[in-house]
């Protein structure tokens, strides 16, 4: 036991200190020399382009991992090498500072820092709210704003639907398993792939020509069948992607197509969770199934219906990459995101830059306020 | 047939009729058939590619003139193949740094007494759904007077903090849970918190660090906004989002090529995700609330 004790509270002595600086400036040193060389793309450059790329990632990889590793251990060997009182106050914080410190410079920061710019970045003598006032009557952010309204009205309930009805019919069939698989499939696909695998899909060919587009496809085979009934004129391929209002539209499916999957699997869990005495009673009760859908599971899983609900909406409110990579926000199809991005890097505004992230903001908070009362019932925030 | 849908049946509760099956199988082909034609015209040659439907090859498997020169033309002669390492530089690090922060920090929150430790909670997990954009323009302006724009510690510090509050809380969730007999029959035999961390927490919590792993890894790796603000897209740095999206712009209608080099960039996901897919849903569930 007192052996323990010794061991607990280590006598502290000048070496151990000494010793435990020495290898902090070790661990220092050899980061910094890291970081130097990784900045310098031709230092591998006589192993030959490839075998160099490789290198540099080696490196790379080396130097961020071990990096984070080595400074915790120096701080660790720092901590002990202290004398017991001071050990036990500042041990705590070796644990918990690192990852405060990093969400303060990157979150806390500038969010305040955002908010303090979008008042205060006004041209000189003018008052606090006219990055403000000049949004709210820029035609261009109006119709941003607009978008967004539509994206937030349509994606994340034409994803919950969807991923609700997808989980409760493939609860019923045969290899649900391999089913929902190909359904939960896209989460693992980026914004930017899926924008090109859609952009794929609504390829355009002049009338006449074959169309490489499924859409098209699917749409000028139809067409050609009812004008050979005489119940159509002529029929046109379609721009889907350029073709105001509906390229909004043709954009948001793919925002559904990339969601729905994350929906089925929160929600397909949460259905499975359903006591089924509860469903078979009220069929028992002479309640036909839609009416134990309706009445039973979807009341039971309200909670999850909601989270997958809040999350969607927060994701599309910041939906960026595929209206970027797609249609450039030209066309009618602009979104705040996208709009502060023009504003800080074609326009290099960024008072008014700073003013689309607040307004983002203000659009998230309510979002927010329900989930931290989610994270309160659950029991979670100490 | 899954045990409940027997049990469902057999009770008569469920006509899993034709309508049903439709229905389901109707769904999965709209979700399916878009990555199809990705595949399937990644292989067809130009001319093919251009002038017909990649369904047709797909009617005509043996007649199709299959072929990998895409495959070849965006690795060797696009930047594709940089694009591919400086994508692994980017992701890997970039998960594994948070991750360590955040098992610190969550067992520090979850073990450790000290003062402000509810505030110091309560603030990062509320930040959890705060958009990024509103982190960009103050940090772009420390970046570039630091000079940490388009280097790759800067890019590996920006995904930590964004990634960092969501890592805290699940860890936190599942590190707190622990039995605490292990910690104090630890102490009792000498061990200081660091070592009680590093040889009991995390081996015991190798779950919940793979699930957020994953999640890291897909979000790192599939970003394209961060990478495009702190990175830029100079051919020595740019990852594969941003070539894939500058491949958009200068070849839009080159489908032969834009295919083979968008399931380049949805290769070490879709790996990642299919062998490892038990864990992500294991992360999805526990951590849903995140924006």
């Amino acid at each position: 036991m007192t052996e323990a004790v010794q061991r607990l509270n280590p006598a502290p002595s000048g070496p151990r200190i000494l010793r435990a600086l020495l290898l902090v400036g070790v661990v220092v040193a050899a980061l910094w020399v890291g970081l130097r060389v990784l900045r310098d793309p031709n230092v591998f450059s006589a192993l030959g382009p490839t075998l160099s790329k490789l290198g540099q990632a080696l490196v790379a990889i080396v130097l961020g991992v071990g990096g984070i590793w080595g400074l915790f251990y120096a701080g660790n060997v720092i901590i002990e090498s202290l004398p017991g009182r001071a050990a036990g106050i500042l041990r705590p914080y070796l644990f918990v500072i690192p990852a405060v410190a990093v969400v303060g410079l990157y979150l806390i920061y500038p969010t305040v820092g955002t908010v303090v710019e979008s008042f205060t970045d006004v041209p000189e003598g003018d008052g606090p709210l006219t990055n403000y006032g000049q949004a709210f009557t820029n035609r261009d952010v109006l119709i941003a704003l607009r978008n967004n309204a539509i994206w937030l009205l349509i994606a994340p309930a034409a994803s919950v639907v969807i991923g609700l009805v997808f989980a409760a019919l493939a609860d019923r069939v045969r290899h649900e398993a391999t089913a929902k698989s190909f359904v939960f499939m896209p989460l693992a696909v980026s914004f930017v792939g899926a924008s090109v695998i859609w952009r794929f899909m609504y390829a355009w060919k002049p009338p006449g020509q074959p169309q490489i587009g499924v859409l098209n496809a699917l749409w000028v085979g139809a067409g050609g069948v009812l004008v050979n009934l005489g119940l159509l004129e002529e029929v046109e391929p379609v721009a889907w992607l350029q073709h105001i209002p509906w390229n909004t539209l043709a954009l948001i499916a793919i925002m559904v197509w990339l969601q729905v999957g994350f929906a089925m699997v929160i929600l397909s869990a949460a259905i499975k969770g359903v006591p089924t005495e509860l469903t078979e009673a009220a069929r028992i009760d002479g309640a036909s199934e839609l009416q134990a859908f309706f009445r039973i599971t979807v009341p039971s899983i309200r909670g999850s219906i909601l989270t997958v609900y809040t999350t969607i909406s927060i994701a599309v409110l910041k939906v960026f990459d595929i209206i970027f990579v797609t249609t450039g926000g030209n066309l009618d199809t602009s979104v705040v995101a996208v709009r502060m991005y023009q504003e800080m890097f074609r326009f290099r505004n960024f008072g008014q830059a700073t003013t689309m992230a607040v307004i983002l903001l203000i659009a998230v908070l309510p979002i927010m306020i329900v989930n931290i009362r989610n994270l309160r019932r659950q029991g979670v925030g100490a | 047939m899954t045990a409940r849908a027997e049990r469902l049946r057999s009770l008569g509760v469920v006509r899993s009729g034709w309508l049903v099956r439709i229905t389901v199988l109707l769904i999965v082909a709209v979700w399916t058939i878009p990555s199809l034609g990705l595949l399937v015209n990644s292989f067809r040659s130009s001319v093919d590619s251009s002038s017909t439907g990649w369904w047709t090859s797909l009617l005509s498997p043996i007649s199709t003139q299959w072929t990998l020169d895409n495959y070849n033309r965006v690795l060797t002669s696009g930047g594709l193949f940089d694009a591919f390492i400086n994508s692994l530089i980017v992701t890997i690090p970039a998960t594994i740094i948070p991750i360590t922060l955040a098992a610190f920090a969550a067992f520090g929150f979850a073990w450790l007494k000290f003062r402000g430790r509810s505030l110091m909670f309560g603030v990062l997990v509320g930040l959890i759904v705060v958009p990024l954009q509103l982190s960009l323009v103050p940090l772009l302006k420390i970046y570039q007077s630091t000079e940490l724009t388009g280097s790759f510690l800067g890019i590996w510090l920006a995904h930590t903090g964004f990634g960092l509050p969501l890592a805290v809380f699940l860890l936190y969730n599942f590190i707190s849970q622990l039995p605490q007999d292990i910690f104090e029959s630890a102490y009792i035999d000498g061990a200081t918190p660091f070592t009680a961390f590093t040889r009991l927490v995390l081996p015991l919590s190798v779950p919940a660090l793979a699930s957020f792993a994953i999640f890291q890894f897909l979000w790192v790796w599939n970003d394209f906004l961060v990478a495009l603000v702190f990175l830029g897209t100079s051919s020595d740095v740019a990852v594969l989002t941003i070539e894939l999206a500058s491949i958009v712009g200068s070849r839009g209608e080159a489908f032969h090529l834009l295919t083979a080099a968008a399931f380049v960039s949805m290769l070490i996901p879709l790996i990642v995700f299919l062998s490892l897919q038990r864990f992500f849903v294991r992360g999805l569930l526990a951590g849903s609330v995140k924006g």
